[in-house]
């Protein structure tokens, strides 16, 4: 019997939040220190995780496996691959910068760190859970809390709006891939939400065919595929910071990550006779969001887009359903995460100095605030997929694996990369470069300590991840391999 | 099903209803020898009763695996009737803690006593097996209701509510009768599981067994609030002393069920499944979507827990359209969700409007500042209403859907996940005004008594337990479900 570890990382958050909330609401300190002190807990295990997975023995391992409800076969199965771990540290990263960031919120912070690690809890479970039950049950905790974290703490002008849409859109795409995930378990006639079991089910094609939209689709929701993308912008303009990085960074990676582990790993079949639809909503993914992104004048709605853009890169990598491309996508999942978390975490910094987002009214922070400055061109530069940084190891195999598919996409698909230097080169020269106007002048600070750090990490891992790619490449691929053998070959 | 000769064990099978009786007599004593100032204590006697009653009955009167027919083919000693008996004395003493405090209501005896005798007239409603007792033991649970919904005399809206409340159930009784008295004049037999039998054998023309039914069905749906016999939820639940709403949207909505489970199950599937199935596939649909469209207007909250209460109806009814040992399961185990989930609900909005005195929606704002809490119990309630993990409502919804998808009625699963979405837009709008809206009043303080603490506590501890570690209450749903075959 070993320790327990993924365990430990799925309920850290939970049990912080619910000690949170036993904590008398006026001491706002105690609360920050416990939530810090979950996230530290959780990255390191995380981390650990990460770094012991035994890339030379694959499958899936630090397994544990309880019975749940046995009549029905439901059971707590968990478990890591070379696709999800990557992806647990995500989670682990986002967390801990997170709560550097949110360290100054002063209204109610007791509720908001509980709701918060709620989500935390529910994010870790999705991403470790082998039991297709267990899958939906935590895809659910992890999406509702967004409704008050959002609605309460969010910008003031849409929050209402854009939590509600946000919940019912992310619900109906759930609530669909739970009929169909009950439709797999009682045609596999094994009585079981297994899902390494149910992926040797042998579904007729017929089957596949007609459930892999609902499941599939149903995921991408919240992985922000077009046409079903519109609850992404205004959610992640809406939310605070943290809750902007947890969204964008983790949740949507969340859609992505269910989408291809029960949708294309369960029904294989389905997925080779859907991918052509997969391919061209990807790439309206791509081109579309990139040129919204261009035209937009708040700052965190060029980011909501850029978001949107880059997981239909994710998408296409999917669609390819072959090496190159998977493992970009894998690697995408992590890059676009912390880079896309670096860069809400940016934007909740200018506009809690100047107030405002327009892009037309802002200038000349770099003066202001070096640090933020560095970190946003560093995280700029990760998403045009400049080489030596993780956007380049993850976006370059998608494009080789999509050309093996279909070159006119690709050629298509590549055209973001302009766009998105343009956007991008856009806010570092308006935004970060310019004069500076002078109401800004007097009042705007740098950032703090906490804030310094949380940037830094972020730029560290993109970094790392860059120069030293097989630190990610090989584990994906491993996992990779995994997938590619349920379409009978490597 | 042989009927069995009378021995003593048989009052085993009765030990629930006659303990009752002894402990609404004991209230009835009481309520004359005490003053007026400690009669709020009835209220403690009530549940502290009622949790005796109930642990003697779980010591003692547990039924065969096998159910057996007692008295003359009255009464079926089984795991339904002996659960279900618990569950109603358990809402019964949650509802009596809920009541205590509640002025013009929670210090009268009769309140308690009318109450314990409604709920005696459900433990009877759910083990009877005989058409004469059941139509007795309806009447029973339903005329101390009438009373109780019409219990502050002094007010306008809730002797209108009561009023209505007898209108209306007398009216669906009487066509209920009718369908009785069709049954015994086609099989000349008045035990349900004879007259089965009796329709098998003589292979009746399919119209005369199903205008019975149709008839049956009018008084069921009138108990459970079903479509087209839902109309007069709104109005009662929203005049009916608010503890008294609450018991009667579960205890009296789940009473409602087992009969319709232990009738149709034994009287209607041998000779006419598909037809009723098809039937009470239209009236789900038809009951969710009506109770979740409507829900969504409504500014009082006992008027949106009331059409939510019929939305439920709906689900619900998805297990028993799906008729097998998993759709029975799932609609006893949504039963168990629904009637914890419902109770604290209710019980919130009673602690709530005990010390503001509104029932609207929009003096709930603030709570959440107010009374972190409270609105905490709220969310949990109102959240597992809305069938999210990891509370009673998701896996409930979950199992029943399952039972839909498992029988291959995929689009009725559809519809019912459909619906549920609509159900959380309107839980989430009440939670918005616990959470994101602010009040001038959300410094004044909100004192909880007591029972009130007792009884959310309880209530909400539950709904977490039987969302997370579901494996006992779904062995024990199963081993109900399979006493019904």
């Amino acid at each position: 019997m070993h320790f327990p570890i993924l365990s430990v990382i799925v309920l850290t958050p939970i049990i912080a939040g619910m000690l949170i909330l036993l904590i008398p609401s006026d001491r706002k300190n105690e609360v920050r220190v416990i939530a810090l002190a979950a996230a530290t807990i959780a990255l390191l295990l995380s981390g650990w995780v990460y770094f012991n997975y035994d890339i030379s023995t694959g499958g899936y391992q630090f397994i544990e496996k309880y019975d749940w409800l046995p009549q029905l076969g439901i059971s707590y199965f968990v478990g890591v691959d070379g696709m999800n771990a990557p992806l647990v540290l995500l989670t682990g990263v986002v967390m801990f910068t997170g709560v550097l960031i949110s360290w100054g919120i002063d209204d109610r912070p007791r509720e908001f760190f509980a709701f918060l690690y709620i989500l935390a809890s529910g994010v870790f479970g999705v991403f470790v859970a082998q039991d297709l039950f267990m899958l939906f049950f935590f895809y659910e905790i992890a999406v509702f809390p967004m409704y008050l974290l959002i609605s309460i703490w969010g910008w003031i002008k849409t929050r209402e709006y854009a939590a509600m849409k946000l919940t019912l859109y992310l619900f109906i795409g759930s609530v669909v891939s739970l009929v169909g995930g009950l439709a797999m378990y009682f045609k596999s006639g094994l009585n079981t939400f297994d899902m390494i079991q149910l992926s040797q089910a042998n579904f007729s094609e017929s089957f596949q065919v007609f459930w892999f939209p609902f499941v599939f689709f149903g995921f991408a929701v919240l992985g922000g595929i077009f046409p079903f993308h519109n609850w992404s912008p205004d959610g992640h303009v809406a939310a605070p910071t943290a809750v902007s990085m947890f969204h964008a960074g983790v949740l949507m990676k969340l859609g992505a990550f269910a989408a291809l582990r029960v949708g294309i790993m369960l029904l294989p079949l389905g997925a080779q006779h859907w991918r052509w639809l997969i391919l061209i909503l990807a790439l309206v993914n791509i081109v579309y969001g990139a040129f919204i992104a261009m035209v937009q004048t708040d700052f965190k709605y060029v980011i909501g887009f850029s978001s949107v853009s880059h997981m239909g890169l994710v998408m296409l990598g999917f669609a390819t359903l072959n090496k190159e491309g998977l493992t970009g996508s894998g690697i995408q999942m992590f890059s676009h995460g912390v880079m896309t978390a670096l860069f809400f975490a940016v934007v909740g910094m200018v506009y809690d100095r100047a107030h405002t987002r327009e892009i037309g009214e802002l200038g000349g922070f770099s003066k202001k605030m070096p640090w933020v400055a560095i970190a946003f061109i560093i995280g700029g530069l990760v998403s045009m997929g400049m080489p030596g940084l993780s956007g380049f190891v993850a976006e370059f195999p998608i494009f080789m694996g999509v050309w093996q598919v279909n070159p006119i996409i690709a050629i298509f698909a590549s055209i973001s990369i302009v766009i998105t230097a343009s956007y991008i080169m856009r806010i570092i020269g308006r935004v970060f470069f310019g004069p500076m106007s002078e109401e800004f002048d007097h009042h705007v600070g740098d950032v703090t300590v906490l804030d310094k750090v949380a940037l830094t990490v972020l730029c560290v891992i993109m970094i790392t991840v860059g120069v030293y790619p097989s630190i990610m490449s090989r584990l994906v691929s491993s996992g990779v391999d995994h997938i590619l053998s349920l379409f009978g070959g490597v | 099903m042989s009927i069995q000769n009378f021995e003593p064990t048989m009052i085993l099978a009765i030990l629930p209803e006659i303990l009752l009786v002894v402990l609404a007599g004991f209230i009835l004593t009481f309520d004359a020898i005490w003053k007026p100032e400690v009669k709020r204590n009835l209220g403690w006697l009530t549940a502290g009763g009622l949790l005796l009653v109930i642990v003697v009955t779980l010591l003692v009167a547990h039924p065969q695996a096998e159910g057996r027919l007692v008295f003359g083919g009255m009464i079926r000693h089984d795991w339904l009737s002996f659960a279900f008996n618990i569950l109603f004395m358990f809402a019964a003493a949650i509802t009596a803690l809920f009541a205590m405090d509640m002025k013009g209501v929670g210090q009268k005896g009769e309140f308690y006593l009318l109450m314990l005798i409604s709920t005696m007239g459900m433990s009877l409603m759910a083990s009877a097996a005989d058409i004469i007792m059941l139509y007795l033991a309806i009447e029973t649970t339903s005329i101390p209701m009438y009373i109780l919904a019409g219990f502050m005399t002094h007010d306008d809206k809730s002797t209108e509510s009561g009023f209505k409340y007898l209108l209306f159930g007398a009216a669906a009784s009487t066509v209920m009768l009718y369908g009785f008295s069709l049954l015994y004049g086609f099989s000349g037999q008045t035990n349900i599981y004879q007259i089965a039998l009796g329709f098998y054998d003589l292979q009746f023309p399919k119209i005369a067994v199903l205008g019975s039914l149709l008839l049956i069905l009018v008084g069921f749906s009138f108990k459970i609030s079903a479509f087209p016999f839902h109309f007069w939820a709104p109005d009662v639940y929203e005049g009916a002393p608010t503890p008294i709403a609450g018991f009667l949207s579960t205890a009296s909505k789940a009473a409602g069920f087992v009969v319709v489970l232990r009738v149709l199950v034994a009287i209607f599937t041998p000779s006419a499944t598909p037809d009723w199935i098809n039937m009470l596939a239209i009236v789900s649909v038809l009951t969710m979507t009506v109770g979740n469209v409507l829900a969504i207007v409504q500014k009082n909250i006992k008027r949106l827990l009331a059409f939510s209460s019929i939305a439920h109806a709906g689900y619900i009814l998805i297990g028993v359209v799906a008729l097998s040992q998993l759709g029975l399961t799932s609609v006893v185990f949504y039963l168990v969700a629904y009637i914890i989930t419902n109770l604290a609900a209710f019980g919130i909005v009673v602690t709530f409007s005990q010390v503001v005195g509104s029932d609207e929606i929009s003096a709930y704002s603030g709570l959440s500042r107010r009374k972190p809490w409270l609105a905490l119990a709220m969310m949990v309630a109102f959240l597992s209403l809305a069938g999210m993990p990891p509370l009673a409502g998701f896996v409930a919804k979950v199992f029943v859907f399952a039972a839909a998808v498992k029988v291959g009625l995929v689009w009725l699963a559809f519809v019912g996940v459909l619906n549920s979405i609509v159900g959380l837009y309107y839980y989430l709008t009440v939670l918005k005004y616990v959470y994101l809206f602010r009040s001038d009043d959300e410094n004044k303080p909100l004192n909880i008594s007591r029972p009130y603490s007792i009884a959310l506590t309880i209530l909400i501890l539950g709904i977490i337990l039987v969302g997370t570690l579901f494996g006992p209450w779904f062995n024990i749903s199963t081993q109900i479900a399979s006493a019904l075959f």
